[in-house]
């Protein structure tokens, strides 16, 4: 498996890289909505992105918006990670074509078993 | 200050007869740190002080606020994904056939900690059992915790645990949110029924339960507690009815009158 992270926090980007790492799950990072594009338009391909909502330019919402509206990234997972926390933000990131929702703070433990519970398998 | 030896041999004694649960040597950690907060919430400055008194006046009902403090509540919503699959896929299909008739399904969650395992299986049926509307379905919870049962009554959870295990989607669809809080839907807390039950004791009347969830409890039993409640729980259970256990648990050499039953790459017991 391999991981897309999009947060314009660094350091946000480096804890769940580190996790990741943990789990034997190499990420690529973007600091944005358009570098994330960016990578996945240039052939980086991920199985899972973990996005974050408030970004500057684009929010998370509108980045998955354009992934979803683009075939090429159909087998794309794509998880919210914000602290975006309502109900009504949740379904709205569902509609808009998200899979999964993790809300912040969260432990490895549970981004491992929400990856899971996204990707299916086990890591 | 560390544990006295007289002093966790007390404990290990009190929650043995009281709960069943084996504390091993080297469980000492336990007792500091789960009783050290109990101790000054009851007023004492130590543990040694909490249990002294507990000596003293054996009856003040101090002793189960100890054995509770001492349980291990641990939970998630879809613990170990598997059982609930087979729920849906295998054991409710087989139920709803058997009971076609009385069109009632009864289900246990014993040793059910903060409900979400009977919320689980509550969900399981919303979302992939629609016939089951004009059914009566209930799902008795039972701990012995007075704390837990509280919580598991109010379906109440944090946000930390309805990120554990749960699907986005099961969240919106089966919850609301009260500030940082996430509420069950009446629903779901309809069909469940909490109520206090300590396994190690006698059982009040029970239903004939189809479905019993019996999952992470007995592995703190010593044996000859194991084999009681297997053979009680036959008596409890409609000839037929599935037992799910947690992943270190087994009937194997403790009651083998259970049909050991596997299903995908995990296993389910029948009762005879
Ligand atoms: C680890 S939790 C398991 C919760 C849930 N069944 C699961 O698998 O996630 C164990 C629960 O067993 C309860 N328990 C321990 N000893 C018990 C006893 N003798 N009778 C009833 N419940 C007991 C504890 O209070 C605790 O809530």
């Amino acid at each position: 498996m391999r991981a897309l992270i999009v947060d314009d926090s660094r350091a946000m980007r480096l804890v769940i890289r580190r996790i990741l790492g943990e789990l034997g799950v190499p990420a690529e990072e973007a600091a944005d909505g358009a570098q994330a594009l960016d990578l996945l338009g240039g052939g980086v391909t991920p199985d899972v992105a973990l996005v974050d909502w408030n970004m500057p330019g684009m929010t998370g919402v509108e980045l998955v918006q354009a992934v979803r509206a683009d075939p090429r990234f159909a087998g794309l997972r794509i998880m919210m990670v914000t602290s975006e926390t309502g109900a009504d933000r949740i379904q709205e990131a569902l509609a808009c074509g998200a899979d999964e929702y993790l809300m912040k703070p969260f432990t490895p433990d549970v981004l491992r078993e929400k990856l899971n519970l996204l990707t299916n398998s086990e890591v | 200050m560390a544990l006295a030896v007289d002093d966790f041999a007390f404990v290990q004694a009190l929650v043995r007869r009281k709960a069943a649960i084996v504390l091993d040597p080297g469980k000492e950690y336990l007792v500091e740190s789960r009783l050290l907060p109990l101790a000054r919430s009851e007023g004492f400055a130590s543990i040694a002080g909490l249990l002294d008194d507990l000596r003293k006046n054996p009856h003040n009902g101090l002793n189960r606020r100890v054995v509770q403090a001492m349980t291990t509540n641990e939970t998630a919503f879809f613990r170990d994904g598997h059982p609930f699959e087979i729920l849906r896929t295998t054991v409710i299909p087989e139920v709803m056939e058997h009971k076609r008739s009385t069109r009632r399904i009864d289900i246990w969650s014993a040793a059910c900690s903060s409900g979400q395992e009977a919320v689980s299986i509550g969900m399981t049926l919303k979302e992939h059992f629609p016939q089951l509307v004009g059914w009566t379905v209930r799902i008795l919870c039972t701990d012995l915790s007075t704390d837990m049962l509280a919580r598991c009554r109010a379906g109440r959870y944090s946000q930390l645990e309805v990120n554990r295990g749960l699907p986005a989607s099961l969240l919106v669809k089966h919850f609301r949110n009260e500030g940082i809080e996430w509420v069950a839907s009446s629903d779901l807390r309809r069909m469940m029924e909490c109520k206090e039950l300590n396994l190690a004791e006698a059982w009040p009347v029970l239903p004939r339960f189809d479905v019993v969830f019996m999952r992470n409890v007995m592995i703190y039993f010593d044996v000859e507690t194991k084999r009681s409640i297997l053979r009680r729980l036959r008596s409890v259970m409609r000839p037929g009815g599935w037992l799910f256990l947690g992943g270190a648990e087994t009937t194997l050499n403790l009651d083998d009158a259970w049909q050991r039953t596997p299903v995908g790459r995990s296993v389910v017991y029948r009762s005879p």
